[in-house]
């Protein structure tokens, strides 16, 4: 080919200048994205219809009422401060769930269950593990009710997963007793002699406190990142944080996560909530 | 530059690995490295990446005035990595080890998978058909089969792909319109797909005789027909019936597999052979160790995909099935015991394919050794 020759096409030209097809190239891979994820941001089909009520990020939903916990998130003194409560200490100083009860609708986890949540990615469950129903008949009957988007609302990142060598765990919670999950973990072979699952056994021998190297887990720190990332938590909640996880092992931790899965929606069967 | 990016990444792989078997990881499939190790792999691909295209920019443009298409694909798996894996990686951290994703839900789910296709679509496939454009034409000694299928090629590639995350969340909480768009494409990128294969396989026209003697080229040719295999197996999977059935089962597992071990490693294997050849100036210590190694690998792969295949079908029909009172027919525990023969056959098929590997690392080592003494003595004939 002649050097010095004037380009033929667009074509020759990307080729012949590398910022040119760099350029191109950049243009060509950004469209899908732009047409397949910006809508999901702004689309309220796209989570059911919840919507962020206030700049504290509580959430409402007029079409179905049932999917989201609501209360009123208020400034006074400059602190955030809410009607109701999330959790708080009981009479024998334990911290337990305050306002809420299962059923009432999605809200933020609590701190022992973020806490679960954490060691839920740390082992790696999601691996094996799917968070995530689809609307088929052996699905209903297997696991519940098909997932809703509301549901993973406040899970940064979420936990949908992408292969079932265990079953899923979408609608988890309440199924066992606290104590079945405890043996299961600690040696799933007792329970389900078909099992592959690996046994957990240093869940019920470390400190939920502890983190990496004997590092401190400060959940405070968490709640309130959590918080910038628009999960709505009042400044009461954020600061109690470590003392509601004080004293706990990291198999209290991770029960708590697991009991809570699929608990926080009562769904009506006659409603349908997705196309 | 190349050498500390070649560094630096390598220790990032090996970070990667040691934390991940720590259990710090950002929950987030294939890009699990939390935000300290996220930032500096960035970093590091981004003076690769620079380096690249300022070694372009600077070439002799009167000997070489065309980029050639092998380099079109490295460029575009160096844009679209950076892009996918900065956006997808956004996140706020808490502690050194651990970070929370800015996304959630839904959206996180969409972003999540947009990156994890196309860690698939750019890294190991747009990087490796660079490979394949540079080394079949060089291994076979022809030009490649047509400049035009390229440029489609390539254009259809780098548009499409982005597009087929979606097909990761059919009947999932994503609204279905998005599924069915990224079910769409991905019907579509067959095109491209065997459009490429086809191109690096048509090569050979004219010299397919040589796949009896060549046995680097038998990998680089078996290396495309598995591309075009599983290029057309992903496409099917992405249509929504039967996405149904082979979501969340082996099938997913096996596809990877010949993918990965099919196409990405055979490539990769007859790449590194032509390679050591021309870097020592030598024949390889052994060709028939060459032609055992390639029916290890390809026994291997088969074998691991096969095993996949019926395991993967057989969870999706024993999830669904229902007996004659419609109730469910099977207990998830009896699908998962179902399982073990299966299992067996894929260890077996994975033994096979690393046995090859040992192989393959003996006889480049041989011949290195080989090539060295060579070079001593014919020196000491000279003095």
């Amino acid at each position: 080919m002649a050097d010095n020759q004037e380009p033929k096409n667009l074509q020759d030209k990307f080729e012949r200048n590398i910022f040119a097809l760099f350029l191109a190239t950049a243009l060509a891979v950004s469209i899908a994205g732009i047409v397949e994820i910006i809508p999901l941001f702004y689309l309220k089909s796209a989570v059911d219809y919840t919507e962020t009520t206030d700049k504290y990020g509580n959430a409402k939903n007029e079409k179905f009422p049932e999917l989201v916990w609501e209360r009123t998130f208020t400034e006074v003194d400059g602190k955030i401060v809410s009607e109701k409560a999330l959790y708080k200490e009981d009479k024998n100083g334990k911290w337990v769930v305050a306002d809420w009860k299962a059923g009432d609708g999605v809200r933020p986890y609590t701190p022992l269950e973020l806490a679960g949540r954490d060691l839920y990615l740390r082992e790696g469950c999601y691996i094996c593990h799917s968070q995530m129903i689809r609307p088929f008949r052996d699905e209903r009957e297997r696991y519940g009710h098909y997932s809703l988007a509301t549901e993973s609302m406040y899970d940064h990142p979420m936990q949908w997963g992408s292969k079932r060598t265990g079953p899923d765990m979408a609608r988890l919670g309440g199924k066992y007793s606290d104590e079945w999950h405890v043996m299961h973990l600690m040696r799933p072979q007792d329970l389900v002699p078909e099992s592959v699952m690996p046994a957990y056994p240093w869940l019920a021998e470390n400190s939920i406190e502890k983190d990496f190297f004997g590092t401190k887990r400060d959940m405070t720190v968490r709640l309130s990142v959590m918080r910038t990332l628009g999960v709505p938590y009042t400044d009461e909640e954020i600061a109690n944080a470590n003392k509601a996880v004080a004293g706990h092992s990291e198999m209290d931790a991770m029960v708590a996560y697991l009991q809570v899965l699929g608990t926080m929606v009562k769904l009506d069967d006659s409603k349908t909530y997705r196309q | 530059m190349a050498w500390w990016t070649a560094i630096l990444f390598t220790i990032g792989l090996l970070a990667t690995v040691v934390t991940l078997s720590l259990g710090m990881t950002t929950g987030k499939e294939y890009h699990e490295q939390e935000w300290p190790l996220a930032i500096a792999i960035s970093v590091v691909w981004t003076l690769y990446t620079f380096n690249f295209v300022m070694t372009i920019a600077s070439r002799n443009k009167e000997t070489h005035p065309n980029v050639y298409v092998s380099n079109w694909f490295f460029l575009g798996m160096m844009i679209a990595i950076t892009y996918l894996y900065v956006v997808n990686g956004l996140a706020l951290p808490v502690s050194l080890f651990r970070s929370y994703s800015m996304f959630a839900g839904v959206q996180d789910a969409m972003i999540q998978w947009w990156w994890g296709h196309n860690a698939v679509g750019f890294f190991l496939t747009a990087g490796f058909l660079a490979i394949m454009y540079y080394f079949v034409p060089k291994q076979a000694q022809r030009p490649i089969y047509s400049y035009r299928l390229s440029v489609i090629h390539f254009w259809a590639l780098m548009f499409g792909y982005v597009w087929l995350g979606a097909h990761h969340l059919q009947y999932t909480a994503l609204p279905d319109w998005t599924g069915s768009l990224g079910a769409a494409i991905s019907l579509a990128m067959i095109i491209p797909s065997w459009g490429g294969a086809l191109n690096g396989m048509l090569t050979l026209s004219g010299a397919w005789d040589r796949l009896r003697t060549d046995y680097i080229l038998r990998f680089l040719i078996i290396s495309l027909a598995f591309y075009a295999m599983s290029t057309f197996e992903g496409p099917v999977m992405a249509a929504k019936t039967v996405n149904a059935l082979s979501h969340y089962t082996d099938w997913t597992v096996g596809h990877v597999h010949s993918g990965a071990l099919g196409w990405v490693a055979m490539v990769s294997i007859g790449a590194i052979y032509h390679m050591v050849m021309k870097l020592w100036k030598t024949e390889m210590y052994s060709m028939s160790l060459i032609n055992f190694h390639f029916w290890l690998a390809t026994i291997g792969t088969v074998f691991y995909i096969v095993a996949m295949w019926v395991s993967g079908i057989m969870q999706g029909l024993m999830w669904r099935a229902y007996d004659e009172y419609g109730v469910l027919a099977y207990t998830f525990a009896e699908s998962v015991s179902a399982m073990h023969p299966y299992y067996a056959m894929r260890a077996l098929g994975g033994l096979l394919f690393f046995t090859g590997a040992a192989i393959m690392l003996y006889n480049v080592v041989m011949t290195i050794r080989m090539a060295k003494s060579k070079a001593t003595s014919g020196a000491a004939a000279h003095a």
